[in-house]
């Protein structure tokens, strides 16, 4: 069956989405197609790439995608495919390639630009069209890369906003997470947590901005964390296990007052006002090492911003104060892989980049207490929505028609703008070079 | 070591994992030295022990406690169905003994499987018990799982391989 652009912009109604977004394969394929070569996505850091050489292999959007760091320590974004039969030129997930890519299948050999270097018995290709083939260009380039403070972005296609007025104002919570290095410099350190969940990713990625779910999603983690901190007397240190876990049971009222914000291109950031990270014990000298870097008004401006999350959308998602992203890589239309980085802030006690492995390990881990309730809802919602009966998913929490006049906006915590901010994106980006 | 130690050690490292197996936490936990850890590095074996990297788990009693009483809430949504576990041991290598204070360090390489309603998950792996005695009786020092594939992207592990 072919999808045209009016049955895509169909199931994006201003309050609600139909289930075809999380259920159909043929949407998926779309998707790849279309959406994520329409967005900025997120690649990687290049702290992950310091030396020349250094390379990191990541697939986008179906899209095996090589990140190589350049003799002139510039970023280039390579296509993993040799361009004489399609050979991945590297099947690590990272390393160093030397000065050099060497193909394994007939040896063709590549700069790290991409450019040919040599091809063995050179000779036979005398006369032939190879040199205006693509094949005699070497490895393709992506020509739309953006490095923002060591934040590595792509877009896959000619089409859709640049990189700045993509993320607009979303790159303020990538600078609040650099800034809070007295050196403005991030490096990623201690590994990463690789989850597989057999759900949509937008499903994921609507919870990054649902706030109403905690209470009773993770009650289970609470009421346990509860029952085990409640004989201690209020002011005794908490363990930062504690510290990070306990905030999740907060109440409605809470998570409703630390309001969220939408801005354009489905970027949103949730708990503008406070959130459960703003809790975290003081740390009076990297306090005044942060003064003494960025000047005592930018320094409070960074601190005592601590959104739950900011999303970049459609990939990444920040957490300023545990110092942490969780990037989202749909593999399938009923499965995602999500990826939790901690960063260590150059200059910071070590204690910041304890914090934000530890939220990783106890929150975003394939073995962490918090999620497992999160999961298997996802999983449940990837079956439900399989029955008959009601194909529409409710997003109708907060719905204000004037909101469809208003890009960018600040409202309730709890209010379910913030997903529909995204399915306004999704259906423009991916609607974008749909033919008919 | 005398005999009896050796078999005294074997048995802990079994009866350690048919605890767990058995859904018996609460006794399970009671196997743990006061400062006892629960560690699954997230670089499997090659992760040195004071290296700042990340672990799947790592987790102290009030880690551990916090996990139990949470599979025992109703409210536990993920364990409905109830997860289920069974681990498969080789025969527990003796890699140190100091009798004199009584501390011991075992190798078991493992394959463990968790399953829950029509999923199955299948890990392999080795396992470091680091044991020392206390007012008579084996606790655990450190329970150090390296997975043979710790690093890979895993669905939710949700019991205790
Ligand atoms: S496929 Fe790479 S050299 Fe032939
Ligand atoms: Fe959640």
């Amino acid at each position: 069956m072919k999808i045209s652009r009016a049955d895509v912009a169909a199931l994006v109604q201003v309050d609600r989405v139909h289930r075809d977004l999380y259920l159909s394969p043929e949407l998926f394929a779309l998707e790849q197609r279309h959406f994520f070569a329409n967005t900025w996505n997120y690649l990687g850091h290049t702290s992950q790439v310091p030396a020349p050489g250094d390379y990191l292999a990541v697939e986008i959007a179906g899209r095996p995608l090589l990140m190589v760091r350049q003799p002139d320590g510039g970023i280039r974004v390579l296509y993993n495919r040799c361009a004489h039969k399609g050979t991945q030129l590297v099947s690590d997930a990272c390393g160093n390639t030397g000065k050099f890519f060497r193909c394994p299948y007939h040896a063709w050999t590549y700069k790290l630009d991409g450019s040919p270097l040599a091809i063995p018995l050179k000779s036979g290709y005398e006369g032939t069209r190879l040199k205006e083939c693509e094949s005699g260009q070497g490895m393709t380039a992506l020509q739309h890369v953006a490095v923002y403070r060591d934040f590595v972005f792509v877009k896959l296609a000619d089409a859709g906003p640049d990189f700045e007025s993509y993320f607009g104002e979303a790159l303020r919570a990538i600078d609040n997470l650099v800034d809070r290095s007295p050196l403005g410099r991030l490096r990623i350190e201690g590994g990463v947590l690789r989850n597989v969940i057999h759900c949509n990713w937008k499903m994921y990625l609507e919870n990054i901005n649902d706030t109403v779910h905690p209470m009773s999603t993770h009650e289970s983690a609470t009421s346990a964390a509860n029952g085990l901190w409640k004989d201690q007397p209020a002011d005794a240190p908490k363990p930062m296990a504690m510290e990070q876990i306990l905030p999740f049971g907060a109440g409605y009222d809470f998570f409703d007052r630390m309001g969220g914000r939408v801005l354009p291109n489905g970027h949103s950031v949730l708990g503008v006002n406070f959130s459960i990270h703003s809790g975290y014990a003081a740390l009076p000298d990297y306090e005044a090492a942060m003064r003494e870097a960025h000047g005592e008004e930018r320094a409070a401006e960074i601190l005592q911003r601590s959104p739950q999350n900011a999303l970049c959308f459609p990939s990444l998602a920040l957490k300023g104060s545990p110092q942490a992203i969780r990037v989202i890589r749909p593999l399938a239309v009923d499965r995602t892989l999500v990826e939790a980085w901690s960063f260590r802030a150059e200059g910071a006690p070590d204690l910041l980049f304890e914090r934000a492995m530890t939220y990783n390990r106890l929150v975003f881990s394939p073995m962490s207490v918090v999620a497992h309730d999160d999961v298997h809802l996802f999983e449940s919602i990837q079956q439900g929505l399989r029955a008959q009966g009601n194909p529409w998913i409710s997003l109708h929490r907060g719905f204000e028609a004037r909101e469809l006049d208003q890009a960018e906006q600040t409202v309730s915590g709890t209010n379910e703008l913030l997903m529909r901010n995204q399915f306004r994106a999704w259906a423009r980006f991916m609607t974008l070079t749909m033919q008919d | 070591m005398d005999a009896a130690t050796e078999r005294e050690l074997l048995d802990f490292v079994a009866h350690e994992a048919r605890l767990i197996d058995a859904r018996r936490y609460d006794e399970w936990l009671a196997l743990f030295a006061d400062e006892g850890r629960y560690w699954v590095p997230l670089m499997g074996e090659a992760q040195d022990e004071g290296a700042a990297h990340n672990a799947l788990a790592d987790e102290d009693r009030m880690l551990l406690t916090l996990r139990i009483e949470r599979l025992k809430s109703p409210r536990a949504h993920s364990q409905h169905p109830p997860s289920r576990c069974q681990h498969v041991l080789q025969q527990p290598v003796l890699v140190q003994a100091d009798d004199d204070a009584q501390r011991y360090e075992l190798r078991t390489p493992f394959v463990y499987v968790e399953s829950r309603g029509e999923r199955q998950l299948m890990l392999a792996g080795t396992v470091r018990h680091r044991l020392v005695r206390r007012a008579g009786s084996l606790r655990i020092e450190l329970k150090r799982v390296d997975l043979l594939d710790a690093g890979a992207a895993l669905p939710a592990i949700q019991l205790f391989p």
